[in-house]
């Protein structure tokens, strides 16, 4: 009887054991050369080049595609899928010309078809590709094709080795763009044959970069060989790459303590202060600014003084380096190290006149007078502001440093904290008085994130709206003068700081830890980690 | 028997059906969206990723056709992850968690169940208090502080243990153990009390009477009473330990079902909080039916009405 009993008992707990089906095993490929391993976020939503949207996608993809350009070692736009490309005088017309015998990891031809078909794809309704608008808009026909009709988009291929594509409007980074993740080829016949599941298998994830995807667990791994196919697959080193797909900083922080990743991007803020003088430890600049929004439709904030007095009062150097633990950089001017100016200097050294906006410490007698004029002096009169922002990394302790500093010039501030998926819609429909922002750059044009002032700019939060800045914005859009379109792109900037249209914080750094191992590789200010032509030093 | 099953299988068809209900209303009326992003995605494709997945229609439409597609067993493709199906997600993931949940209850089961006969056996001596501590422990300290501490000791410290993945049976060892550590406790600790009941009971005394060994005694007579208790436990402990810890999953990066369940409430993956809900609570009613079942082969006393 007892053992009855027992055995009822086993079997109810082995169906359960059973459900669990076979045993999952993960065996990676043999393949040859070393296998270098990192992390550089959680699993990717998306890795179809046209849907992704966020840097984690875009660091797989970069390695699993190769746009028509590409950016080398130094930042400067490098000849990728296209060996040649040239501009008409008018800035109108950009004409590309491939590399020869360039393939498909699956070994088949790549053409400018297939650039065609894959940059239609984009503007493709169906597809509602969130980078169409960016990446594409320019292009003479995006309006028609947007709308559904693929084959009024200006992009042809003359011949299999040669794209031309015809502009609406002059775009002088147009370069940039071309080596824009949105725009990578896909194969046509895969992705038709598998829709958007094409991205998901590795066995219908046709790249034409210099890896392709030999294994994919969701939320744990995915794994790339070295693509014979790709053109320089001679430079390539390494065999594989295994991108750990690590969510929680510390598992990560362990996994790399323990030797298992030689990378990872997710390090626990609370182990910078003791990571400072490691050398391992790396901290280098991406374009983007944390910045706060002011409801500029609302009083009393649609009026600048009041804006700029708060501005003034804040002591960036502060929250930088001590609230931020350094990882930030004190951000006086909106656009910060890493924009590109017209003529490749850094636009941050060139604005206004080399000189910063603001002072990155606090300026409470300036704030007071600001007030004063605005006529709140020490603040009276001024109602309760009330700030809203998520609660992720630094956020929340800023908000309390804003409280604090806001204080001193008798600005009383309250804070909400909001959920994520909550926060973005109250953000974006103007549901707010003040709120958190920030703005990473998707490529190195300065119109990229001055843009976001623009009066219609579906990202103006703080619907700022000023005559004066659009103007100089469609300046810089309308010309193809260089030397017009900086100072242009200069004015727009000195017009919103002068305004006070928000309120910059700090710039953006990526950090992270990597062994020392680890050669070749190098950091975009974009974000990315480049790992294509990195080796492992014995 | 069988009337009893088809009327509790009936129920939970009910019971299925309300939480899916419920869950969808409720899901919707949550601010946000699944297509929202820091950056904003332009109006145009907006519009057109709410078409492509119905969400533009009136929420009772929705409501409807969701149903529709479910009894049908489609449950229809994630809005986060493009190109994946829910119920692909579920079938990929949900074995993970449940091997590693199943063996957690095992474990937990063999382990808690001794300790607690040994516990009551040995009442008020230093074995019994030592038992108690350690289940006191565990009941007490949170999955994520276990996962820490595992994975810095025996992972980081000591090196012995792998912390990332399921590779090997060596991996499977730190997150069995987080995850069994409570109901080990709690098990232990239910077991304990229960014996106690038991080993007060005339009959028990009788059997010790008639000079029956202590291990019959105990193993023939006493368990099999002082097991209910346990029984009841188990069938929402192996429902809930089954579908996946969010915490264990995401600290030892297991692709599991529980880390799914969690995140695509936070991202308004609406098809997959939907999906995963639902196989949850199927999960838990029939567990629960089970539990029933196996009661009445335990204890032939009960009536099953």
């Amino acid at each position: 009887m007892k053992k009855r009993i027992f055995s009822v008992l086993l079997a109810a707990m082995m169906t359960v054991t059973m459900m669990s089906g076979t045993v999952m095993t993960v065996a990676a490929e043999e393949t040859e050369g070393k296998e270098l391993s990192v992390q550089v976020g959680p699993n990717p939503e998306t890795i179809d080049p046209a849907l992704n949207s966020a840097v984690d996608g875009g660091n797989m993809i970069l390695h699993a595609f190769e746009c028509l350009l590409t950016y080398d070692q130094d930042g400067n736009i490098a000849p990728g899928q296209a060996e040649t490309w040239e501009t008409s005088e008018d800035g109108l017309t950009w004409t590309f010309h491939l590399r020869d015998g360039l393939k498909w990891s699956d070994g088949s031809d790549l053409t400018a078809n297939d650039f065609v078909y894959s940059w239609k794809r984009v503007c493709d309704p169906n597809v509602a590709a969130p980078y169409a608008e960016t990446v594409l808009g320019m292009v003479e026909g995006y309006d028609a094709a947007i709308e559904g009709d693929l084959d009024a988009l200006a992009v042809t291929a003359p011949d299999d080795k040669t794209l031309e594509v015809k502009l609406s409007s002059p775009c002088t980074y147009f370069d940039g763009l071309a080596a824009f993740a949105t725009l990578s080829p896909v194969q046509q016949a895969t992705v038709e044959a598998n829709g958007d599941a094409w991205a998901i298998e590795p066995s219908t994830y046709v790249c034409n970069g210099p890896f392709y995807i030999s294994e994919w667990v969701p939320s744990s791994h995915i794994t790339m060989t070295k693509n014979p196919y790709y053109w320089n697959a001679d430079a390539i080193k390494l065999g594989s790459i295994k991108w750990n797909l690590i969510e929680d900083s510390n598992a990560a922080y362990s996994a790399y303590q323990n030797g298992e990743v030689l990378m990872i991007k997710d390090v626990p803020t609370e182990e910078i202060p003791s990571l400072q003088d490691n050398e391992e430890f790396y901290v280098d600049p991406i374009i983007g600014t944390y910045y706060i929004s002011y409801n500029t439709q609302v009083e009393p904030l649609n009026n600048s003084l009041v804006r700029k007095a708060l501005n003034l009062a804040i002591d960036r150097e502060h929250v930088a380096n001590t609230l931020m633990q350094g990882t930030y950089t004190a951000a006086p001017n909106f656009m910060g190290p890493g924009w590109q100016d017209t003529d490749g200097s850094e636009f941050y050294s060139n604005a206004n006149n080399g000189e910063p906006y603001m002072s990155t410490t606090a300026d409470i007698d300036g704030a007071l007078a600001a007030l004063e004029e605005a006529g709140y002096p020490n603040g009276e009169g001024l109602p309760v502001l009330h700030y809203i922002t998520n609660d992720a990394g630094y956020h929340k302790v800023v908000a309390e440093y804003l409280q604090q500093a806001w204080k001193e010039i008798g600005v009383t501030l309250e804070v909400e904290i909001v959920e994520w998926s909550s926060f973005t819609p109250m953000r974006r429909n103007g549901d707010f008085e003040i709120a958190r922002n920030g703005w990473v750059g998707d490529y190195k044009d300065p119109s990229n994130q001055l843009e976001l002032f623009y009066s219609t700019n579906g990202n103006n939060d703080g619907k700022y709206s000023s005559e004066a800045f659009d103007a100089a914005i469609d300046t810089s859009r309308a010309s193809t003068d260089a030397a017009e379109r900086s100072a242009a792109l200069h004015e727009a900037e000195d017009i919103m700081m002068e305004d006070s249209a928000c309120c910059p914080l700090a710039y953006y750094n990526d950090f992270w830890l990597q062994s020392s191992k680890i050669e070749g590789m190098w950091h975009s200010p974009t974000g990315y980690w480049y790992f294509m032509y990195a080796d492992i030093a014995e | 028997m069988a009337k009893y099953i088809a009327k509790r299988l009936g129920m939970a068809v009910v019971t299925i059906w309300l939480v899916a209900t419920l869950t969808f209303f409720l899901m919707n009326l949550v601010p946000g969206g699944p297509f929202l992003s820091e950056k904003a995605v332009s109006p145009k494709a907006l519009e057109a990723l709410e078409a492509k997945y119905g969400l533009d229609k009136p929420l009772h439409e929705q409501y409807i056709t969701y149903m529709k597609d479910a009894l049908h067993g489609d449950f229809g493709d994630s809005l986060k992850q493009r190109g994946r199906t829910v119920s692909s997600i579920i079938t990929s993931k949900f074995p993970v968690s449940a091997k590693i949940g199943g063996l957690a209850v095992l474990v937990a089961f063999f382990v808690g169940v001794p300790l607690g006969c040994v516990s009551a056996l040995h009442r008020g001596k230093v074995t019994d208090n030592i038992i108690i501590v350690i289940a006191t422990c565990g009941i007490a300290v949170p999955s994520f502080v276990i996962c820490t501490l595992l994975m810095y000791t025996l992972g980081v410290k000591l090196g012995w243990l792998p912390t990332l993945g399921l590779g090997t049976w060596k991996h499977y060892i730190m997150p069995i153990i987080a995850l069994a550590f409570y109901p080990t406790a709690y098990i232990t600790r239910l077991m304990r009390s229960s014996m106690l009941d038991v080993l007060g009971q005339d009959y028990m005394r009788t059997s010790k009477a008639k000079g029956l060994s202590q291990f019959v005694c105990l193993f023939k007579h006493a368990l099999r009473n002082a097991i209910l208790p346990v029984v009841t436990y188990l069938g929402p402990l192996l429902a809930y330990t089954v579908s996946g810890s969010f915490i264990v999953e995401k600290i030892f990066s297991i692709p599991g079902l529980g880390r799914e369940f969690i995140s695509s409430i936070t991202n308004r993956d609406y098809t997959v909080i939907m999906g995963t809900t639902i196989f949850l609570a199927t999960l838990m009613v029939l567990m629960n039916v089970v539990v029933d079942i196996v009661y009445k082969l335990v204890d032939p006393r009960i009536k099953l009405k």
